[in-house]
């Protein structure tokens, strides 16, 4: 590796210097903050006309394509969204190494679990 | 949350800190910024809520009944409540974010306007969702 200054590169991954990636975690939390705008639209146009139907009819407006479509792009921005922001408070608040990391950890386990759940359910409740 | 490290380094080699929140006096700018990360958090717990309903839509009409019974009844449409303002700050805390990364609305009166522009906007929003389900329903 090219040493570029002064530190060491001991200093270097004992934590003391960038990972260089924040570049590409801003640029992802604005492209999903970007997309869920309009996703966020047709989410609460859909969840408006689900009050209130039965079982039969909810199911019905779920598993059309159209609502189905924009309930997993909504979902896949969002999860994605969600787990780069809370990355980002975790970050904040978060100093003692090993409890940041599993914090982290956890923030992928979780946000990956739900995501998984409700494309899980958009799709069975497409396609049964 | 944030917590004292048990072994921190000696006072001349550790990172420059800025001063603590409670130094500064209360501002809207402030009251958006805190409110943009707490809908945040928000938000990312109220994932369970919207898995929980589509599960129990796939899995069959009777854990349907249940947390559609849950949705409708006050408790759950307080917090249907809570969720769309928390909804509505967070995308209209967006736009505020994306307008400063556009490099405008630094000025002291735009960011006091927009601070305050995006809770009215977030109040009028949550209201008129509300106002359109119980007028559909």
């Amino acid at each position: 590796m090219k040493q570029s200054s002064l530190k060491s590169p001991l200093a270097r991954v004992k934590s003391l210097g960038s990972a260089r990636s924040g570049t590409m975690h801003a640029w992802r939390l604005r492209l999903t903050a970007f997309a869920l705008l309009p996703l966020t639209f047709a989410f609460v146009v859909i969840v408006v006309s689900l009050a209130g139907r039965d079982y039969d009819s909810a199911r019905a407006l779920l598993g059309s394509p159209g609502p189905a479509i924009l309930l997993i792009l909504f979902v896949g921005a969002g999860i994605w969204h969600m787990t780069l922001g809370m990355q980002a408070i975790i970050e904040d608040y978060v100093h003692v190494e090993h409890k940041k990391l599993m914090s982290l950890i956890a923030n992928i386990c979780f946000s990956t679990l739900i995501g998984v759940s409700i494309i899980y359910a958009l799709l069975r409740l497409s396609f049964t | 949350m944030a917590e004292a490290d048990p072994a921190p380094l000696p006072l001349e080699q550790r990172r420059p800190l800025s001063p603590h929140l409670l130094i500064y006096k209360l501002s809207p700018t402030m009251v958006v910024s805190g409110g943009h990360r707490v809908s945040g958090l928000f938000l990312y717990i109220g994932t369970l809520l919207l898995a929980w309903y589509l599960l129990a839509a796939a899995g069959g009409s009777h854990s349907f009944q249940t947390a559609s019974a849950f949705f409708g009844s006050f408790f759950g449409q307080l917090v249907l409540f809570g969720y769309t303002f928390a909804l509505m700050l967070h995308a209209v805390g967006g736009v505020r974010h994306a307008i400063w990364d556009a490099g405008k609305g630094f000025e002291p009166e735009e960011r006091k306007k927009l601070a305050w522009g995006s809770l009215i906007a977030a109040a009028a929003l949550t209201i008129l969702i509300w106002v359109a389900h119980f007028i559909l329903r």
